[in-house]
C-alpha cells in the first residue's frame, strides 16, 4: 500500500508538472502576448509555426542561449538563489489543489492535507523571498527599490487574501481544500448560487459576502502574483524591470516562470474555493467512469485558464497603482471590507445553516 | 507661486471605482472580441502582402545598370557617377572595346562596376549625372545578404536588376 501511495504520488507529481504546469506556464507567456496584441489591435506573435505556435519554443532555446551573466558587485550565492526561490513555492503550492475528482480511483490531489488553504498561504507568501533577495544581491538600485516595494505590497495583500478566505471556511468548516469542493458540489458554488439547490434562501443572503469575499481575495491575489495594476515591484517604466533589471539567460526565465506559475496556481486556488473547482453541473465525478475522471481534470484546468485570460485581460485594461494608493488600497479598503465580510457571514450563520 | 489644482469632486458611484473598471475591461474585451472576428483592420504582413504595385514611378530603390534594345550595356565608363556618389559607393575599371566590335566608336566599357550596397544612400545622383541613361534606381528596396561581400552588387547583378531599357535615346547608333 505504501509503495503504491508513493508511486501514483510520484507519478501526479510528474504528470501535474511536466504534462500540465509548465507547458501551461511557457504557453500562458504565449497567450499573454496574443491577448494583449488583440486588445491593443495588433496580431502578437504569428511567426514561428502555425499562429506563432511554436514561440515558446524559440523563445526557449533563445533564453537558454543567452549569456547568463552575473554582475561583479552583485552576491553571488543569493544572486544565483533567489530565481529558485521564486520559482519553487508557485509550483509548491499546486500540491494541495484538487485539480480533479478521482482517476482510477485514485483522488486526483497530490497531498490532501488538513490545513490545506494554511499550506498556499505560507508556501506562497515565500515567493516574496525571491524577489527581495533578487533585488538586494543584485547590488543595483532598481531592484532594490523593486524588492523593497515587493516585500511592502506582498505583507499588505497577504493580510486581505488571509481575511477575504475566512467566510469561505466559516461555512465549510473545513480548511481542507477537497472539502470546500465537496461543499461546493452539495451546496451549489460560492460565487453561483443558481447552482444545486435554489430553494434555500439562505443561500443568496449568503452568496452576497461571498461575492466581496471574492473580489477581496482575487484583487489581493493580483497584488500577490505581482500582476498590473499592482506591479510595482517590477515597473517596467519606474524600474526599468524592478527586481528583474541585472537578470539574463535562464535566470530571467526562472522568474518569467515563476511569475506565471504563482498566476496558474492562483488560479488554481481561486477557482477551487469560489468556483467549485473541478465539479460542472450535471458531469458525474471520477468513480462512475475514468472518462468522466478526465473530464473533471479538464474542467477544472478549463476554469483555470479563463481565470487566467481574466488576469491578462485586466492587466491589459488597468494602468498602474502609485505606490501610496496601492498602501492605501490595501490597509484602509480591502482590509476593513474583508473584516466586515468575516463578520457579516458569521451573523449570516448564526441564523442558518444553509 | 503655489497653484492649488482643483480636484474634482467624484460621487460615490465614481469613488467606488468598479463601474468604470467594468466599462474599461468591456471596451479592452470589444477590441479584443473584434480582433478574434476579423472585423479589426490591422497592419499589413510584411513578406507576404507587399506595398510594391502601389510604388510610385519616381521611387528610389537600388541603382541598377540597363542594357539598351541592342543588348549592349548603356554604360560607357565615363565615371561620371563614381565621382558624384556622395558615400563613394561606386566603382569603375574601365575596359577599351576593340576596334572590330560593332560599337568601337563607343571606345569604352566598364570592365568591372561595383556599387557597394551598404554604402549607397539611394539619393539617385548617380542617375541624375550620367550622360548615357545608363544607370538607373529601380524599385528594389529588400537588399540583403550573409556577409560584406554580399552586399557589393557587381556588374552582373547591377545588369540582372536593371535589364533592358526601352525609350532611351539611342546615341551610338550606326547611323549616326
Amino acid at each position: 500500500m505504501d509503495s503504491f501511495f508513493i508511486i501514483t504520488s510520484l507519478l501526479k507529481i510528474v504528470g501535474i508538472l511536466f504534462v500540465v504546469i509548465l507547458p501551461m506556464v511557457s504557453y500562458a507567456v504565449y497567450a499573454e502576448r496574443r491577448v494583449s496584441a488583440f486588445i491593443q489591435d495588433r496580431l502578437g506573435p504569428n511567426r514561428v509555426g502555425p499562429a506563432g505556435l511554436f514561440q515558446p519554443i524559440a523563445d526557449m532555446f533563445k533564453l537558454l542561449l543567452k549569456e547568463d551573466f552575473t554582475p561583479r558587485a552583485a552576491n553571488t550565492f543569493y544572486y544565483w538563489l533567489a530565481p529558485c526561490l521564486a520559482v519553487m513555492p508557485a509550483i509548491i503550492t499546486i500540491a494541495v489543489v484538487p485539480f480533479g475528482s478521482t482517476l482510477f480511483g485514485i483522488p486526483m490531489v497530490i497531498a490532501d492535507v488538513n490545513v490545506g488553504i494554511l499550506f498556499v498561504f505560507a508556501i506562497a507568501s515565500l515567493g516574496v523571498y525571491g524577489i527581495v533577495i533578487g533585488g538586494w544581491a543584485s547590488n543595483s538600485k532598481y531592484p532594490f527599490l523593486g524588492g523593497i516595494r515587493s516585500s511592502a505590497q506582498m505583507l499588505s495583500y497577504e493580510l486581505s487574501l488571509g481575511l477575504a478566505v475566512v467566510p469561505v471556511f466559516l461555512v465549510v468548516g473545513s480548511l481542507r481544500l477537497t472539502s470546500v469542493v465537496g461543499y461546493q458540489i452539495e451546496h451549489g458554488w460560492f460565487i453561483a448560487p443558481f447552482i444545486g439547490d435554489l430553494a434555500n434562501p439562505w443561500k443568496w443572503l449568503l452568496a452576497i459576502p461571498m461575492i466581496i469575499s471574492f473580489l477581496v481575495f482575487m484583487i489581493a491575489m493580483f497584488a500577490e502574483t505581482n500582476r498590473l495594476p499592482f506591479d510595482l515591484p517590477e515597473a517596467e517604466q519606474e524600474l526599468a524591470g524592478g527586481y528583474n533589471t541585472e537578470y539574463s539567460s535562464m535566470k530571467f526565465a526562472l522568474y518569467f516562470l515563476g511569475e506565471y506559475a504563482a498566476m496558474i496556481t492562483g488560479s488554481g486556488v481561486i477557482v477551487t474555493l469560489f468556483f467549485g473547482g473541478w465539479h460542472f453541473p450535471g458531469i458525474p465525478d471520477g468513480s462512475h467512469g475514468w472518462i468522466f475522471g478526465l473530464i473533471n481534470i479538464a474542467v477544472f484546468f478549463a476554469k483555470v485558464a479563463i481565470m487566467i485570460f481574466f488576469f491578462m485581460w485586466v492587466r491589459w485594461t488597468l494602468p498602474r497603482f502609485r505606490y501610496d494608493q496601492l498602501m492605501r488600497l490595501g490597509w484602509l479598503f480591502f482590509f476593513e471590507i474583508a473584516l466586515v465580510n468575516i463578520f457579516i457571514v458569521a451573523v449570516i450563520l448564526t441564523f442558518a445553516r444553509p | 507661486m503655489a497653484i492649488t489644482v482643483p480636484r474634482p469632486k467624484l460621487s460615490w458611484r465614481e469613488r467606488l471605482y468598479l463601474p468604470a473598471i467594468v466599462a474599461g475591461l468591456a471596451i479592452t474585451f470589444k477590441h479584443f472580441t473584434n480582433m478574434l472576428l476579423g472585423r479589426t483592420k490591422v497592419t499589413m504582413q510584411y513578406p507576404e502582402q507587399k506595398w510594391d504595385a502601389n510604388l510610385p514611378d519616381h521611387y528610389r530603390g537600388a541603382p541598377a545598370l540597363v542594357r539598351d534594345a541592342d543588348g549592349r550595356v548603356r554604360c560607357v565608363a565615363c565615371q561620371l557617377c563614381e565621382f558624384i556618389c556622395p558615400p563613394r559607393a561606386i566603382k569603375i575599371i574601365p575596359g577599351e572595346i576593340p576596334s572590330t566590335d560593332r560599337f568601337a566608336k563607343v571606345e569604352k566599357y566598364p570592365e568591372e562596376f561595383d556599387i557597394d550596397m551598404i554604402r549607397c544612400i539611394f539619393c539617385g545622383m548617380c542617375e541624375e549625372v550620367c550622360p548615357e541613361q545608363a544607370i538607373f534606381l529601380r524599385k528594389d528596396y529588400a537588399i540583403t545578404g550573409f556577409t560584406r561581400a554580399d552586399m557589393v552588387h557587381d556588374k552582373e547583378k547591377l545588369l540582372e536588376i536593371g535589364g533592358v531599357m526601352h525609350g532611351v535615346v539611342l546615341k551610338w547608333n550606326e547611323k549616326k
